[in-house]
């Protein structure tokens, strides 16, 4: 069961969509209590950094959320879902984000080498890490859909799997290679949009929810086993 | 590298899409959402609804028709048409749509573009600009429009607005991409307004989508190139089967211009 937490960002209900078309196990929830006892947990984001980590923050969720994570259960963060993995954001330096991992989120810069456009909208390539586990069984530098202008840069990940930094399961290139999607541990996050990127975004949400699946079902294995 | 997007815009009338289609084998032709799945399939790269309803259970309506297509449509997904306010953004948005368009209502209250862009941020706000050529105008009445003048209503009322000075203004105000119709090209099929489209680019740092015109493939690759655009969208080329998106990506591809195939 993946717990999908509603803060109000706008992709919710495509999230919930592409959950339901692959018929995965989900309940979508704003309660703390929920969060709490989720077994995964899947952080949508459209909108604005500040404003979801103020509504985060009337929810009570951030102190428990960052607990699940670090707890070790899977986790996705899209788009703003994975910024709040981080210290914090350009976009609302005032807010802290989860910190789970260190650094901060980056405004693409005013003047976008070869009059590159912000936001970065639209359809661009993968260049996946040949040891991720959520783009496992996926074509190679398959396109998927961004709409963004924070970005993670590149020093925030490690191209090869390094201590207390998460992998850059992908980068993409605009206007210099930035971190597409990353993993540390049962910890993912996807700067595109997995639930508008067609089949192959399709294919990613379905590799998180197959982990998820595998994970739940090692833990009530051993649940009975303890029994 | 940013693939340049072909998009596929259809007119929806109280949850039926008005403009024949007769290329595709499907159950129900009229049906938005069959018809914005056929299109994914296609190769498409994001779907318009264009909501051309008149009742007053409009918002209602679009928002119905969003979300039966968002449930099998996994591409981005934008509806404009007779969005006036902060709340019909988000009847359309809550039910599954992307971005919005507004027209109209821009015009008449631009801060409309600040309001939709603080809300669901710029990437879900479009602003679309309907222009018209003034060459036949006299050099000093000229001026004020910068050679496009932008017209509202659908194109029947004109204002006293210059194209491209109305972009850079919609960028400033918060839109994260400009929808742009030369009204002088709509429905010719002789090829897109490249002169107004590249005027309109240079003019903004957002996107711009460049619309009116598509009779061909070629017209296509002229607007991603000399045209500057980012993206083309057409409606009866498709519809009516005379250029296939899944073609016309492997002629963009063809001539250099980067696409999602």
């Amino acid at each position: 069961m993946i717990t999908v937490i509603d803060y109000g960002a706008g992709n919710l209900r495509s999230v919930e969509n592409t959950l339901k078309f692959l018929s995965v196990p989900h309940r979508v929830t704003s309660s703390a209590a929920d969060v709490a006892a989720a077994s995964a947990i899947l952080l949508p984001g459209v909108g604005h950094f500040g404003q979801m980590m103020r509504s985060l923050d009337q929810m009570a969720v951030i102190g428990v959320l960052r607990d699940r994570i670090r707890a070790g259960i899977p986790y996705l963060g899209i788009c703003l879902g994975m910024h709040a993995l981080f210290e914090g954001s350009d976009e609302a330096p005032e807010y802290a984000g989860l910190g789970i991992f260190s650094g901060s989120v980056r405004r693409f810069p005013e003047n976008m080498p070869a009059g590159l456009k912000v936001p970065h909208m639209g359809w661009n390539q993968l260049h996946l890490a040949p040891t991720s586990r959520l783009f496992a069984g996926m074509t190679p530098q398959p396109f998927v859909y961004f709409a963004h202008s924070y970005y993670l840069p590149q020093e925030l990940a490690s191209s090869s799997p390094a201590v207390g930094q998460p992998l850059a399961a992908a980068v993409a290139d605009y206007g210099g290679e930035f971190i597409a999607a990353l993993e540390s541990g049962n910890v993912f996050g996807t700067q595109f949009h997995p639930e508008k990127s067609g089949n192959l975004g399709l294919h990613v949400v379905s590799n998180f929810a197959e982990l998820c699946a595998q994970l739940s079902g090692a833990v009530s294995a051993r649940g009975l086993h303890a029994g | 590298m940013l693939a340049k997007r072909v998009i596929a815009c259809l007119d929806v009338k109280d949850g039926r899409v008005v403009k024949g289609i007769n290329f595709l084998e499907l159950r129900d032709a009229g049906d938005p959402a069959e018809l914005a799945s056929a299109y994914n399939l296609e190769g498409v790269d994001e779907v318009v609804f264009l909501d051309i309803t008149a009742s007053h259970e409009r918002r209602k309506l679009i928002a119905e028709t969003v979300a039966r297509t968002a449930q099998k449509v996994f591409i981005p997904l934008s509806v404009g048409g007779g969005i006036r306010s902060v709340a019909d953004a988000r009847a359309i948005l809550t039910s599954g749509a992307d971005k919005v368009s507004v027209n109209t209502a821009a015009v008449e209250r631009p801060a409309l573009i600040t309001e939709l862009s603080e809300e669901f941020g710029a990437q879900a706000v479009i602003l679309a600009i309907d222009a018209r050529r003034e060459c036949e105008r006299p050099v000093e009445l000229q001026s004020s429009t910068s050679g496009w003048r932008v017209f509202t209503y659908g194109g029947r009322r004109p204002v006293e607005l210059s194209a491209i000075e109305w972009a850079a203004q919609g960028e400033q105000l918060g839109a994260g991409e400009i929808l742009l119709t030369s009204m002088d090209c709509d429905g010719t099929e002789a090829g897109f307004d490249c002169e107004l489209t590249s005027a309109v680019s240079r003019a903004v740092r957002i996107p711009v989508i460049a619309s009116g015109g598509a009779g061909s493939a070629e017209h296509f690759a002229d607007v991603l190139s000399r045209g500057e655009a980012d993206a083309a969208l057409a409606a009866s080329i498709f519809h009516y089967g005379k250029v296939r998106v899944s073609d016309l990506k492997n002629h963009l591809k063809s001539r250099g211009i980067p696409v999602r195939l």
